[in-house]
């Protein structure tokens, strides 16, 4: 096939511009700053482009745009949930966390209480979280890349897999950073040339191209509508919750935030990482719409059950056949290869920094190891967790891995994000109410996960679900913030003198950045 | 700790804008989420009977509101309260 010959090619040329910065970046991982943080001389603007670029996963890129192509107004529902958690960062996390915090977020959570617990916390919930994000991420490599590409499942998650070790434990967050910003462009240029592609028949008209859809699809003109997805208020609250908070507790996104000098860059980057993901967003509303209208009628692009070929998230990737021909399809397809292993990447930098700094340093040596010694473990750690993911994502083949991600939101907005929230805003938090009161909160989402329909029901094969809701972030969340604050009023030294000072203390630092 | 009284001013004002933004956001956001839950028929509603509904013109509205407002907050920091805070 013609097409993947431009795909490896353009492949090819991501790989070696991206190790080539690994190579450069290697010199200058000797130091916490350059390993965690890439010194922190990243612009506001580069910043915002790599988060960009850690956000939009091929989840995102292909998940999205499949589902507008599948039920039209729903992947909405999903884009600006994803979304609207980027403005939350910004207005009440982001310039608070770079005035507070140096490599992890648990570096701000332990200003004003104990070290070994509340780190215990954070790694094991950054850990899990990671570890969900990584493995439904790799089975969807695999299965992407054997599509594209031709190759082995088992293959194609080696490739991933050993890649992201390189730029991770050589690189750090130099080679992660530069991986996420050409990644991004990347995406970005894509997209919107596919956009572009689709729209230039349609005069430029959202509203042309939605009326050929609504005349082309099965369904007419209820994929206008909010349909199958959400039909309970529960849910829809719910599912806005896990979006919305979970996003403002992803360890991997908030690590990024230390990466610039001063509070003023994580604001600059918070903005630009809207923008980039906002636009980004309305481009796959444009992509899933024009798949429906240039691949509907056309047989080529669908097996004999009449089901796309390789299920409906491969939608963006048919389309830019569709319309750009083999070198566009090359380019896409290389294009949604990168943006797995960028968006894999980042995910093990910060599995690995709870595992060097947060477990080994703190809690295992309360803080007393030499540089050279946390910088080695963590770099070993980054190793383990990709054979882990490796190894996970070969086990998981041809799974439902759908829910990872959602464990993965719902445990990042019930543990991590009121942990982080309360311990900057909340005066009376003690060590006690933020170990405790997180480790419930993290245990009643995984259960309420595993007792819903998407476990439950789907994998376990039990005819109905013990707890009724797909998303249990409304149940989750209030249950850990009520755990949270209530044992922190039971502790005896929760008004005392010094935890007030600390605060204040703190408050100040966060306001005023570091003097 | 004591600081001057023009940087408890600032922290005060801060705090203020930063909640002002948030709630909006929540607000615009649950807004939407709340419609789809309890009262979609009127995101059904169409311009003109064109394929355009009031649900998608809502949707992509927030889009572009999340942009917009990051972008206000973060002149209104940039240009105005980093001045005032740098001069306490």
């Amino acid at each position: 096939m013609e097409s993947n010959f431009f795909a490896s090619i353009i492949f090819l040329g991501f790989v070696f511009t991206t190790l080539a910065i690994t190579y450069f970046a290697s010199k200058k991982t000797n130091t916490k700053e350059n390993y965690y943080a890439a010194g922190e001389k990243v612009s506001g603007f580069q910043n915002g482009l790599a988060i960009a670029g850690d956000y939009m996963s091929a989840a995102s890129f292909l998940g999205i745009s499949g589902l507008v192509y599948l039920s039209g107004f729903d992947g909405l529902i999903y884009s600006i949930g994803f979304l609207v958690g980027w403005p939350i960062i910004l207005f009440l996390i982001a310039e608070k966390l770079k005035n507070l915090g140096k490599f992890t977020f648990a570096d701000v959570t332990t200003i004003r209480l104990k070290q070994s617990k509340v780190r215990i916390l954070s790694s094991i919930a950054t850990l899990i979280t990671v570890l969900f994000y990584l493995i439904a991420q790799m089975v969807g490599a695999g299965a992407l890349i054997q599509i594209l590409f031709d190759l082995p499942y088992e293959l194609a998650i080696w490739i991933v897999g050993i890649l992201m070790i390189i730029y991770v434990s050589f690189g750090g967050m130099i080679a992660t950073t530069w991986v996420q910003i050409i990644k991004a462009f990347l995406l970005i240029f894509g997209a919107t040339f596919l956009s572009y592609l689709v729209l230039k028949d349609f005069s430029f008209s959202l509203s042309n191209l939605l009326d050929e859809a609504v005349k082309i699809h099965d369904s007419g003109r209820s994929i206008l509508f909010p349909g199958k997805l959400i039909n309970d208020p529960i849910s829809a609250i719910s599912l806005g919750i896990a979006l919305i908070f979970g996003t403002a507790g992803l360890p991997h996104i908030l690590m990024r935030f230390f990466t610039v000098p001063d509070a003023k860059s994580a604001r600059v980057s918070a903005f630009y990482a809207t923008t980039l993901i906002g636009y980004f967003y309305i481009l796959t509303f444009i992509i899933g719409f024009g798949a429906i209208v240039f691949l509907s009628n056309n047989s080529v692009y669908f097996d004999e059950q009449g089901t796309l070929i390789g299920s409906n998230n491969m939608a963006a990737i048919h389309l830019s056949h569709a319309v750009g021909g083999d070198i566009f399809l090359g380019f896409i397809s290389a294009v949604a290869f990168a943006t797995i292993l960028a968006v894999v990447s980042g995910l093990t930098l910060a599995g690995a920094s709870a595992v060097g700094r947060d477990l080994y340093v703190y809690v295992f040596n309360k803080g007393n190891v030499n540089e050279k010694k946390e910088i080695k473990v963590s770099k070993l750690s980054s190793v383990l967790i990709g054979i882990i993911a490796i190894f996970l994502g070969i086990i998981f083949e041809g799974q439902n891995v759908a829910f990872m991600v959602g464990l993965a939101f719902a445990i990042a907005a019930s543990t991590n994000f009121p942990v982080l929230f309360l311990s900057i805003n909340w005066k009376y938090l003690t060590t006690n109410g933020a170990y405790y009161g997180g480790m419930l909160g993290l245990v009643f989402t995984v259960l309420l996960v595993i007792l819903g329909p998407t476990i439950w029901v789907d994998i376990f094969q039990f005819e109905n679900p013990i707890f009724p809701y797909k998303y249990p972030a409304l149940f989750s969340v209030t249950f850990s913030f009520l755990s949270i604050v209530i044992i922190s009023k039971l502790d005896k030294n929760n008004n005392s003198k010094d935890n007030r000072d600390r605060f204040s203390k703190m408050i100040n630092k966060a306001y005023l950045g570091k003097k | 700790m004591d600081i001057p009284s023009k940087l408890r001013k600032y922290i005060a004002i801060k705090k203020k804008i930063s909640l002002f933004f948030s709630l909006l956001v929540i607000l615009i956001y649950f807004s939407f989420i709340l419609l789809i839950g309890f009262n979609p028929s009127i995101l059904i509603l169409s311009i003109n009977n064109s394929s355009l509904t009031y649900g998608i013109i809502f949707g992509l509205s927030i889009i572009c509101l999340s942009i917009i407002l990051t972008l206000i907050y973060t002149l209104i920091s940039n240009f105005y309260l980093d001045k005032m805070k740098d001069n306490s």
